[in-house]
């Protein structure tokens, strides 16, 4: 376990060793961040693997680092963090391998990646929630400049408008957790104090505080209407950080409303339940909805990251011990899953292409050209879809079994954004690779034309990363005990018990 | 317990097939079709000898396999064999290799044409098979892919519409299915199928799902009830089946009518009755209607098409309703005083005869659609042939033995269905059988048309000129399906007694309330 702070330091020493070696050679620079992505990877797993469950999180570094305001650089893992740090890591690793064409600027792209994946790992592992705060910055930053310099689409102001949702949203969380810190008499950043130092204020003030933090974070999240950042966002990117940025930085906002925002104030919470849980309903079947209407394939899946991230929330706002487990569950599960399609649609087919237009996708027989990009789309649609046999149903069915035990209503709505999931992705499937070659007919006359159009065929390293990934969603989607082992206890902790209900999972 | 994970083997050998398939694309062509065809074969390959080892006398599952799974959702890996599941896993048997050999015999069958095909034939197995709903819904959801693209891919011009349609009305069902199984668990914590049939049958499901309060007890029957509607199909739920069977290429068709249609049907009898025995008497009465409505609009609407396909799609539609009708008849009569068990004995066993019977004829009448097809180019409008006897009477014959049997003439195996059925409603609620016999006649009028139209008078339209009669792979299609519809026939009982101590059984739970 002590293994697992390295992750954020080898991430920082590569970051800076990719950058000062993309000046010399484009190819050193993406073969140290392979290896950084990888070794950081490797640590995540070594120490997942000696990992006991249980209630409460282990710390692995405490140290004084402003002592006078109680500021403490306290690094401690539980089963939640050791989920997404190893989400992390694999996406990174994916991430790296789909952005081996970067031509550009190469040593800086890696260097502004592998901090962004510094930053994530930082927040992810924090105890203190000033440090978490810092990381969470830090990670911010390298994602403006990702988006403004290798971005495509409308980049510049997909970039500042993402930067400015994102600090706006810090901006709340922390004068929430400020006003907290004040009231308390200033001495700690600990999570359990400060809820104990929540717990004095009077019920007006909690609901305002709670208020500010939960959204403040869930705004990263994508809750709507605060979300609409996530697709401009995602479209403008570049792969691996669309990957990124739908993978792992949205399940920052939904990490930071578990962790910091729920224990902080359950009175606070009480308030705000049901309008939390509504909002994310409303998020599940509009983005559903606005996803089956677009014509760029990469909005499509921008939206639908919305519509998934709206199921996260929903376990969240059930606060049952079933549903949160789902939707921690639900964040990894999405984090692969966004990578994949992110993957295929940037890297496989704009790429090559050059357009994402479904108008244009479905003239070309891309199923032909591109085989096994198709059949990733496929395999990616349908863990998307959350059929059972991927990441996504079980977690979706603990999602909806813990909100249906305290109001069905929620879930009748949620079925219908499952419906809608369903048919904004087979209508991105139909469309994109599968649009001609409708019909017998047209596969005949299709041959002939195969040859105006050549592609190069798809890499070693795209289909290394696709493998990962695909590989991740059955494993779990077949053994979600894998990572429900880990979270369950996790869930079992003093300062979750006074916010969630339900029995033992 | 047998040790031996025969049921699992049986699941996974096609997927293995295709498996196969796809790690070696260097494979030549011929041997590619006997790879395929072999793995498809596995099913009856499998099923025989487990025919032959089934305890004939049971009523419980038999070669049960159980798992640990999924500890926090209550999840075990759970396969077992009844009667029922015997009877479905013994159809697909049959007509998995069947569908795919016309499919091979129509040259349409390609390496990816066989992944996906294996792949469906496996998911059908896994519904059958599987008995917890975590499980079972894997196959029950993944059999949509490959039917989708097998529908999109190798269909007709209108296939990729028709194919969207499908998946998205079952998955619309599905979505509902899985909301009720949400309450189920929810409410009992579990998800095994045999567990929740015994909470079903002593009335605990219903109390705890009563506890709800409200419309949502209702709302729970209903949303399982929609899923299995939708899938089998269940007027006025059919809409996307014309659509997609037309369009399907041959085999896919034969598959999709003989195999998955029969997945409805299964989740009626293994999952919502015994999960719902109350609210499915108080429906029932509508609920016969609706079955009516199938019967005899699927035969009237059969009757108007031109398209011949299509006319057989229809016809599914009607076939199928009898075997819902059977069953809702007997939902209605339960608890009734004096309820007379023989009859409602009879009615389950036609429905089990009348799935198993309507997937050798459906199929086979596709297979021969799929024949005037390839000898016209592509044509199969009711006016588009005449005088087919003379020009290939082998055809002709075989044809005729699954019309015949499709129209219920005595002596073949589709009577024997048909008559259980009616035997059994006719005493359990005589109305709906009266009502249900205007289909029977409108089924037999548009048979008969089919067969004078295009098989008699003068040779005429696409058969006016050359028309060759079967060739060996066509007979090893449509040979084997029609003996069979002749020794079923007039040997039901081959056929009845793997199930017959079951359905007793079953009627021996209707008197209680």
């Amino acid at each position: 376990m002590s293994l697992l702070p390295w992750c954020i330091y080898l991430s920082l020493a590569g970051a800076l060793l990719s950058l000062a070696a993309g000046r010399r050679s484009a190819g050193a620079a993406r073969w140290i961040a392979l290896a950084t992505a990888a070794g950081s990877w490797g640590l995540t797993l070594l120490a997942a693997a000696r990992f006991t469950p249980g209630p409460g999180m282990q710390t692995l570094v405490d140290i004084p680092w402003i002592p006078t305001m109680g500021v403490r650089y306290h690094l401690a893992a539980d089963g939640i963090s050791l989920t997404l740090v190893v989400l992390t890591g694999l996406v990174a690793t994916s991430g790296v391998l789909f952005s081996w064409n970067i031509g550009e600027r190469t040593g800086e792209f890696f260097g502004l990646f592998l901090a962004l994946v510094a930053g994530v790992y930082g927040v992810f592992l924090s105890a203190d929630v000033l440090l978490l705060f810092v990381f969470y910055e830090v990670a911010i930053v390298p994602k403006y400049f990702l988006i403004a310099i290798w971005g495509s689409t409308n980049r510049e102001y997909a970039a500042m408008k993402l930067a400015l949702y994102s600090f706006a949203g810090s901006a709340m969380v922390l004068a929430g957790l400020l006003w907290v810190y004040a009231a308390g008499g200033g001495h700690s950043f600990g999570f359990a104090e400060l809820a104990q130092a929540a717990a004095l204020l009077p019920r007006a003030q909690q609901i305002v505080i709670f208020g500010l933090v939960f959204f403040g974070f869930a705004t990263l999240a994508g809750i709507f209407p605060l979300h609409t950042w996530a697709p401009t966002g995602h479209v403008a990117a570049p792969t691996a950080a669309s990957m990124l940025l739908a993978g792992v930085v949205m399940k920052l906002g939904a990490y930071g409303c578990l962790r910091v925002a729920l224990p902080l104030s359950p009175v606070g919470f009480a308030f705000w339940q049901t309008p939390i849980a509504w909002l994310a309903l409303i998020g599940i079947v509009y983005a559903g909805l606005v996803a089956l209407m677009r014509e760029d394939l990469k909005f499509v899946i921008g939206y639908s990251s919305v519509s998934h991230m709206g199921f996260v929330l929903l376990g969240l706002a059930a606060a049952d011990l079933r549903a949160v487990s789902g939707a921690v569950l639900q964040m990894f599960s999405h984090g692969v899953i966004a990578g994949l399609l992110f993957a295929v649609v940037g890297r496989m087919v704009y790429d090559r292409t050059h357009t994402r237009m479904l108008s244009d996708l479905r003239a070309m027989p891309l199923a032909r050209l591109l085989p096994f990009a198709a059949v990733v789309f496929v395999i990616a649609g349908m863990a998307s879809m959350g059929l059972p046999g991927f990441s996504g149903f079980p977690a979706e069915l603990s999602i909806l079994i813990g909100s249906w035990t305290v109001a069905p209503g929620w879930v009748a709505v949620a079925a219908v954004g499952v419906l809608v999931a369903a048919a904004f992705t087979l209508r991105a499937i139909r469309l994109s690779f599968f649009g001609s070659g409708e019909g017998a007919a047209s596969q005949e006359s299709g041959k002939a034309s195969d040859h105006a159009l050549q592609f190069p065929p798809i890499t070693l390293a795209e289909k290394a990363g696709a493998l990962l990934l695909v590989g991740a969603t059955v494993l779990v989607g077949l053994k979600p005990d894998l990572l429900l082992d880990w979270i369950n206890p996790a869930l079992q902790s003093p300062l979750f018990h006074a916010v969630l209900k339900g029995g033992a999972p | 317990m047998s040790g031996f994970p025969i049921l699992s083997l049986l699941v996974f050998a096609p997927w293995a097939g295709a498996l196969a398939l796809a790690v070696l694309p260097g494979l030549g062509s011929r041997a590619r079709t006997i790879l395929t065809l072999a793995a498809s074969l596995t099913t009856l390959a499998l099923a025989l000898p487990l025919l032959g080892s089934f305890e004939r006398a049971g009523t419980g599952y038999q070669f049960v396999e159980q798992h640990a799974w999924i500890s926090s959702l209550n999840v075990t890996y759970h396969l077992g064999l009844d009667g029922l599941s015997l009877l479905l896993v013994l159809l697909t048997g049959l007509l998995g290799p069947a569908g795919l050999l016309a499919s091979q015999a129509a040259g349409r069958e390609t390496r990816n044409f066989g992944i996906l095909y294996l792949l469906l034939q496996g998911a059908a197995l896994g519904v059958f098979l599987a008995l917890d709903f975590f499980h079972w819904f894997i196959f029950w959801e993944l059999s949509l892919i490959p039917a989708y693209f097998l529908i999109k891919c190798w269909g007709g011009p209108g296939a990729g519409r028709a194919a969207y349609q499908f998946v998205i009305y079952t998955m619309g069902g599905s979505a509902f299915l899985l909301l009720g199984f949400v309450a189920i668990f929810a409410a009992t914590g579990t998800l095994d199928f045999v567990e929740l049939a015994r909470l079903g049958a002593g009335g605990v499901l219903a109390a705890k799902l009563s506890a709800l309060g409200g419309f949502w007890p209702k709302a729970v029957f209903l949303g399982v009830f929609l899923g299995f509607a939708v899938k089998v199909p269940l007027y006025p739920f059919h809409t996307w089946l014309p659509g997609a069977y037309a369009e399907a290429p041959t085999g896919v068709s034969m598959f999709l009518t003989g195999v998955l249609s029969k997945m409805g049907v299964y989740g009626f009898l293994r999952i919502l009755w015994p999960l719902f025995p109350g609210p499915l008497h108080d429906a029932a009465l509508p609920l016969l209607w609706l079955a009516l409505g199938g019967a005899v609009l699927g035969a009237f609407a059969a009757m108007r098409q031109t398209d011949l396909k299509r006319m057989i799609a229809y016809s599914s539609v009607n076939h199928l309703s009898y075997c819902l009708l059977a069953l809702f008849a007997v939902s209605a009569a339960t608890g009734r005083p004096g309820l007379p068990a023989d009859a409602a004995a009879a009615a389950l066993s036609g429905t089990l005869l009348q799935m198993f019977n309507h997937g050798l004829s459906a199929a086979a009448l596709f297979y021969c659609v799929g024949v005037l097809e390839a000898r016209s180019g592509g044509l199969r409008g009711l006016g588009d042939f005449g005088g087919v006897r003379t020009a290939a009477p082998v055809f002709a014959g075989l044809c005729g033995i699954a019309m015949f049997s499709s129209l219920g003439l005595p002596g073949l195996n589709g009577f024997v269905g048909e008559f259980l059925i009616f035997r059994g409603v006719w005493g359990l609620a005589p109305w709906a059988a009266s009502v249900a016999c205007l289909g029977l006649f409108a089924t037999a009028l548009f048979l008969m048309t089919f067969w004078q139209r295009v098989f008699h008078g003068p040779r005429a339209g696409a058969a006016a000129g050359a028309f060759a009669d079967l060739r060996g792979i066509d007979i090893a299609v449509l040979g084997p399906l029609a003996a069979l519809m002749l020794i079923f026939g007039v040997l039901p009982q081959i056929l009845t007694g793997i199930f017959n101590p079951l359905i007793t059984a079953w009627a021996s739970h209707l008197s209680l309330p």
